[in-house]
Formats: C-alpha cells, structure tokens, sequence
C-alpha cells in the first residue's frame, strides 16, 4: 500500500470513528441534557438513564479511540491540536468526568438531594461537552492561528469567536433532537408521549440554527477551505432534517431517529470533506496548515495500524450492534421493572 | 525547570497517582467477582451468588472514577506533552491506539451488559461478560504498561530516529510489544491488582468478621483473600525481583539512586538506613549490609554494581553536560515503602491463611487490626512503586533520548497550568470524597443490601413495590 493511499485511508478511518461518535454519543448527550427536565419523578429519571445506561460508556470509547488514532496516525495533529485547545479540552473533559460519575453514583444513595444533583451534573456534563466539540469542529472548519512550526497561536478566547460558537450551540440542539428522539423509541407510556412533545419545539430550534451555521459556512466561504467541494451533501443534510420534522409531527419515532442520525452523518461527511486534506487549516498562513501528509506518521506505523484496524473494527462494530439488539426493549417507568 | 514544566509535572503525576488508586483494584477485583460468579453457576449455591453481587458493587463503585480519570491520561499527552506526543508519536500512539480499539470497547460494552443483562440475557452471557470485562481491562494495563515500557526502557530494535524529520520512527512493532521490561511490569502490576483486590477483600470481611455477621459469606471471602493474596504478593515481590536484574541493565542510575549506592562497588552492599544532606543528593551517614545489593541487583552476592557518580561521569560524555541523578531523597524511600509494605502483605496473608485453619479464628486479637491495616497496606505500597519508577527515571521522559524539559508543550502558560491544576484538584477531590462515602456504606452495609442498587431502597423492597 502506497504512502499516500495509507495516509488517505488514515483521515478516512478517523472520519469515520467521529461519525460513529457523533452518532452514538450524540443521542446520549442530548438524553443527558434532557434528563432533569424530563423525568419528573424518581422512576422516570431513573427509566431515561437506563435507556443510555448500558451503551453510554461504549458510545464514550468512540471518542478515545479517535483520541488514539489520531495520536498514532497524525502525531502532529493530535500535538496541535490538544496542546492548542488546552483550556477548552480541560473543560471537555470536565464535562465528561461529572457526567459520566453522576450515571454511575445517581442511584446508590436514596437521598432526593444527592439523586437530584447527580442527575443536574449529567445535565451540565452533557451540555458542556456537546457545546464544546461542536465549537472546536466549526474552529476546525474555520482555520486557527497556527505559526510555521506546526504551534497554535491562539488561547480559548480565539476558539469564541461567533463562528465557533454558532457550531456549538448547533451541536447542542441536534444532539437534544437526537437524544429527545432516541427516548421516543426507547420509552413507553406518558414519559413517551412527553418526550415526542418535547422533539417537536426542539426540531424547531435545532433546524433554524443549523440553516444558519450552513449559511454563515457558505457565504464565509469556508466550505471552500480544502479540496473537495462537499457538493449536494449538506443539502442533503438540511433535507433530512426537514423530512426528520415531518415524522416527528407524525409520530413516527424510528424514521424521525434515523432521519436525524442521518443528518448528523452527512454533516460530518461535509465537514471531512470541506477540510481534506488538511487536518488544521492556519488562518495565519495557508502554507502552514497540518495536513494528512505533514502531519502522518511514518508509512510502517500506518500500516501496521490498518491491519489492527482491519482485524479488530469489524468485531468491535459486532459485539456493539449487538448489545443495542439485546437491549432494544422499551423500558418502563414500572419500579419492578426498572434495574437501579 | 520552568514554571509550566514544573506544573505539567505535577498534574500529570498527581492524576496518574490519582487515577491508579483505583486500576489496581478493578483489574483484580473483577477475576474475584467473575470467579465467585461462576461458583454460583457451577453449584447454584445461593452464597455464591450474593458474593459476586456484593463484591460486584463495590467493584462498580471503584470502577467508574477508573474509567472518568482514564480519559484525562490519554488526553494528557497530547495537551501537557506535545513535543513529547511529535518525537514519539509513530511509536507511543500504535499502542494507545490499539488499547482503545482491543480493551476499551471491551471492557465498556461487556461490563455495560454485566450490570444491566441479568434476567434479560441468558445466564451464561451474563457469566461470559463479565469475564470479558475482567480480561479487557486487564489487556487495557497491558497495553498501556508497553507504552510506559517504551519510555522506560525502549528497546533498540523498535525505532530509528529520522534525521528529515526529527523524531522516532517505528521499525519494528514486535520489537515494541515484545519489550521484556514492559512484560516484567505487566507481571508487576497485574499481580499487584490481584494483591490490592484480595486485600481489600480480607479487609471488608475482616471488618464482618469481628462484628460476626454474616459468618459464613465473609468466612469464605475471608479465605479467598488469603490465597489470593498470598500467591499475588509473592508474585509481585518475584516481578519486582525480576525488575531489578533488568534495571542494572536498562537503567542503572535508578537502581543506584534508588539504593542511594554513591560509588560503585564490587559487592554491594544494601544500605538499611541512609541519611543525605539537605540537597537529597550526598550522603552524610549510613548503616548497610554487605552482599545484599549484589543479589539484588544480578542475582548473586558478588557482582558489580555502579555507582551514582561513576553513572554520572558516563552520561555526561553520552549526552552532555547536565544532571543525571533522580531526586534520591524520592527514590531512596519510596523504595523502602514498597519493599516493606510489600514483605508486611506477604507476611500478612501466610499469616491469615495459617490461622483459618481454626475454626473461630474471627475471635483472634489481631483480627480487630485487619480491617484498616489490609487497606491502607496496598495502596501505600502501589502508590510509592509508581513514584519510585517514574521519578527514578528523570530527567528522561523517554529513557537516553527525550528529556522531559523538552517534551512540554511550548504555547501553555502558567495560567493554563493553574486553572486545570487546581480544576482537577477540586475535581478529583470531590469525586474520592462521593467515592469512599460510596464504598463505605455498601461495605459495611454488607450483602443482604447489595442484592439492590441502592442500600437505602433495600429496606422498602423487601416485602412491598414501594
């Protein structure tokens, strides 16, 4: 396999494992964000949590594992990148600690308050780290300062600008319409009815911010940053999530899911695409972006990954498909019914 | 040193501290739990089962701070360290890469189905996951015991270093994951899990013990721990051993440093006490026994071992003028911790183990003792093992070629360093404060309440829906 094929199939690979992150992760941040102001009581709290509870964890490995394989595969971009975006990481990861404690803790204590604040902290958590990987995705879309020895130049303030910002908040919204959709199909009774009230303001919401940041990508011309025109894909983006409010509107739970899940795919298709082939583009001089070919490791450590890759991807992607197929009952609000 | 330097420092070792408190424990205590699980699948004894569920709890409990502080590590690298992440990167990342691809998504998914598939899948899958949660985070500490293995001491026959670009090219990837200093450590640390599992183990059934409750569930947990722990410390203290002969090879200065063995000598002697001057880098006085650092060191009481300064000469030809020598004062004591907490938890269960031969040994003085001194042992022990190997091999962050004056990343400030610094100390801090008040009251709210999530709900369960 030729060096640049390797390093090619590399920025494919981790496209892909953000796909699957944004995906699977997207719906349990927005149940996340959802679960104080949809459960009620105890036992709804409890029945939203258990929806995410046994895949939460296994949906968070998508991200360190696109964490790893960039290090392996794009040393610099993975340098670049964390060490430029220190502060706004740190946060990240703050978000991820608190949440991913409160899932675990929320219910070994009866107690409302302790129970209330975990589930508040699951909330912040989610909020925290959706907004933040969609801020540093659009930065990423933008370009950041970067000076000729591969160094970010900025700090977190340069990552706040409207555009990054925008890309955050976006992220917020589609990950709420996609969790509030994922506990359409996994809840039952009114807490179902609830949350199919809830999916139909959020739609709203979620689609005037996501015309607008496409908008605001166009006219900026940041689509225009990489080599690959990303085409009629983010219009097929924007037409699915149209048709997603259509069958939220009928009702149609599983088509409204994939309608959204589709949409978050093809936004990340437009985004790897609209970059390609750099990795981090330098608003402080083109010639100075991290690209798949600067930025690689050497052709033998490519290759030896795509083979770990080839073998272990497809049982990863199996024994996961099949735990959502185990669990893909409804859950009910029943207290007998509910594992705590 | 700098300012961030020094403060990267910090963070990452007192997050790495932090965060192996709790690894330990999940690698063993999860073969405990899927043992006793398969007990109870083999006979259908009824204690069998409440065992896996109450060691199962707080096996969960200690789990989740394991996995939150996990993500922070692998961040850390790329966020503190990005000239070390550049210079590295084409060898450290393969094996990170490969931990969260093989053992992560393991561990997560099958131990996801583990707390929430009983009574929904079938009872041998139930048994299967948990296994394959035991064995993913196992191969988790393997993989990323290769990684630090590749700092400590990387094997010859694994890179180049690349003058175009100018950092380490990977060569041979089995040369990596074949390092024999790696696989030392992966034995070290593996046997360490079980020895933590199993004294935390006798340390809870201790506490029931004395109070008699529960006679027979903790008896038998009582006795477990004892074999187990037995047989894991003696391995770790043959690791341990083992690490020795490799480091005269590998990394002489530590072994010097750790040994406080100034000059070199032919035999060493092993020193029992040894009071430096203020600097923690000349000695003053010392009491030492002749022969005993040979063996440690090589395995028979006459060879030579080298000394600090003779080191230092050496390394200032190889690699220039500087300072070679690790802070000794650190080195020199951790050392003794480990060694002798080690000794005292070997002793402790050949102890334990002799005395349940009795029938009431729960009566017995020392019994009252358990409960404290088995916890507080192992977690001394594992903490001061890890300063003493990462802070024997400073000033290198990779051992003979990378500095970790010049891994840090360039653009931080000190600003940067005191936000995240201080953030994760409140963090982590709280987090162990939720954490032991957790594991407390599951521990002593022994294992009729571990059959409910919750201790609290037990009580109105039983008998009634609400």
């Amino acid at each position: 396999m030729s060096y640049e094929f390797l390093q090619i199939l590399w920025f494919i690979l981790i496209a892909v494992l953000w796909i699957g992150f944004f995906f699977l992760e997207g719906f349990d941040f927005g149940v996340g964000m959802l679960l104080p102001f949809l459960g009620k009581k105890d036992e709804e709290r409890r029945a939203i949590i258990n929806s995410v509870g046994p895949v939460w964890d296994g949906n968070e490995v998508w991200l360190l594992t696109a964490g790893g394989a960039t290090f392996a595969a794009f040393p610099h971009w993975y340098a670049t990148m964390f060490s430029g975006f220190y502060l706004a990481l740190f946060l990240l990861l703050v978000g991820l600690i608190i949440r991913g404690i409160s899932f675990e803790y929320r219910s070994k204590d009866a107690a409302p308050a302790w129970r209330n604040r975990f589930d508040w902290m699951i909330a912040i958590g989610s909020f925290l780290a959706a907004l933040l990987l969609g801020a540093a995705f659009a930065n990423l879309a933008r370009g950041v300062p970067i000076d000729e020895n591969m160094m970010f130049t900025g700090n977190l303030f340069t990552l706040l600008n409207p555009y990054g910002l925008l890309g955050g908040l976006t992220t917020v919204a589609i990950f709420l319409l996609h969790g509030a959709n994922f506990l359409g199909l996994k809840l039952e009774g009114e807490l179902r009815e609830r949350v199919n009230g809830f999916a139909r303001k959020l739609w709203i919401g979620a689609t005037v911010l996501y015309v607008v940041l496409g908008i605001f990508t166009y006219v900026a011309g940041f689509w225009n940053n990489g080599h690959i025109n990303p085409g009629v894909i983010p219009i097929a983006a924007v037409v699915v999530l149209l048709v997603a409010g259509y069958f939220i509107n009928q009702k149609r739970e599983g088509w409204a899911f994939i309608m959204v899940a589709l949409n978050i795919v093809l936004t990340q298709v437009t985004f790897f695409s609209m970059t390609f082939p750099n990795v981090m583009l330098s608003t402080t001089n083109p010639d100075w972006s991290l690209t798949i070919y600067n930025a690689s490791s050497s052709q033998y450590t490519l290759t030896v990954m795509s083979v770990v890759a080839l073998i272990f991807v497809p049982i990863v992607l199996a024994y996961q498909g099949w735990t959502y197929y185990m669990f893909r009952k409804r859950i009910s609000t029943k207290k007998e019914n509910l594992v705590y | 040193m700098d300012t961030v330097t020094l403060l990267s420092r910090w963070q990452f070792g007192l997050t790495t501290i932090y965060h192996w408190l709790f690894v330990p424990l999940t690698l063993g205590l999860g073969w405990f739990v899927a043992f006793m699980q398969t007990r109870y699948y083999q006979t259908k004894d009824e204690t069998w089962r409440k065992m896996s569920k109450f060691w199962g709890k707080l096996f969960l409990i200690n789990f989740a701070i394991g996995v939150v502080t996990g993500i922070v590590q692998e961040f850390q690298f790329g966020m503190n360290w990005s000239e070390y992440s550049r210079y590295v990167g084409d060898i450290f990342g393969a094996p990170l890469a490969v931990e969260a691809l093989l053992a992560f998504f393991m561990e997560s998914t099958f131990l996801g189905i583990w707390i929430f598939g009983e009574g929904r899948v079938p009872e041998k899958v139930h048994l299967a996951s948990i296994w394959l949660a035991a064995i993913g985070s196992n191969l988790s500490a393997i993989w990323i015991l290769l990684a630090n293995g590749f700092m400590q001491a990387p094997p010859a026959a694994s890179y180049v270093y690349n003058e175009a670009n100018g950092r380490l090219e990977m060569v041979n990837f089995f040369a990596l994951v074949g390092n024999p200093k790696a696989w030392i450590f992966v034995w070290h640390t593996l046997a360490d899990g079980l020895a933590m599992a199993a004294f935390l183990i006798l340390a809870v059934s201790a506490y029931h013990l004395v109070r008699k409750q529960n006679l027979d569930f903790f008896k038998r947990s009582f006795q477990i721990g004892a074999v187990a722990g037995l047989i894991a410390s003696t391995l770790v203290f043959l690791g341990g051993h083992t690490m020795g002969q490799y480091m005269a090879e590998v990394q002489p200065m530590k072994l010097a440093a750790l040994e406080a063995v100034w000059e070199t000598e032919q035999p060493a002697s092993f020193s029992l006490l040894t009071i430096g001057d203020l600097s923690g880098k000349r000695e003053v006085w010392s009491i030492r026994i002749p022969y005993v650092m040979s063996f440690l060191a090589c395995n028979n009481f006459t060879c030579e071992v080298k000394g600090v300064n003779e080191l230092q000469a050496t390394y200032e030809q190889l690699y220039g003028p500087g300072d070679y020598v690790p802070l000794m004062v650190v080195t020199y004591w951790t050392f003794r911790i480990m060694m002798a907490f080690g000794f005292v938890m070997m002793g402790a269960s050949a102890w334990f183990l002799w005395n349940t031969r009795r029938k009431d040994y729960e009566n017995a003085k020392w019994m009252k003792l358990v409960p404290f001194g088995a916890l507080a042992l192992p977690y001394i022990a594992n903490a001061s093992g890890w300063i003493l190997t990462e802070m024997g091999r400073q000033p290198w962050i990779v051992y003979g070629l990378l500095k970790v004056e010049d891994a840090v990343s360039p653009n931080l400030t000190t600003v940067d360093l005191l936000i995240s610094l201080i953030g994760y100390t409140v963090l982590y801090g709280s987090l162990a404060v939720a954490m032991v008040y957790l594991m407390k009251k599951y521990a002593i709210a022994g294992p009729e309440a571990a059959m409910h999530e919750s201790v609290d709900a037990a009580p109105a369960l039983i008998g009634s829906q609400d």
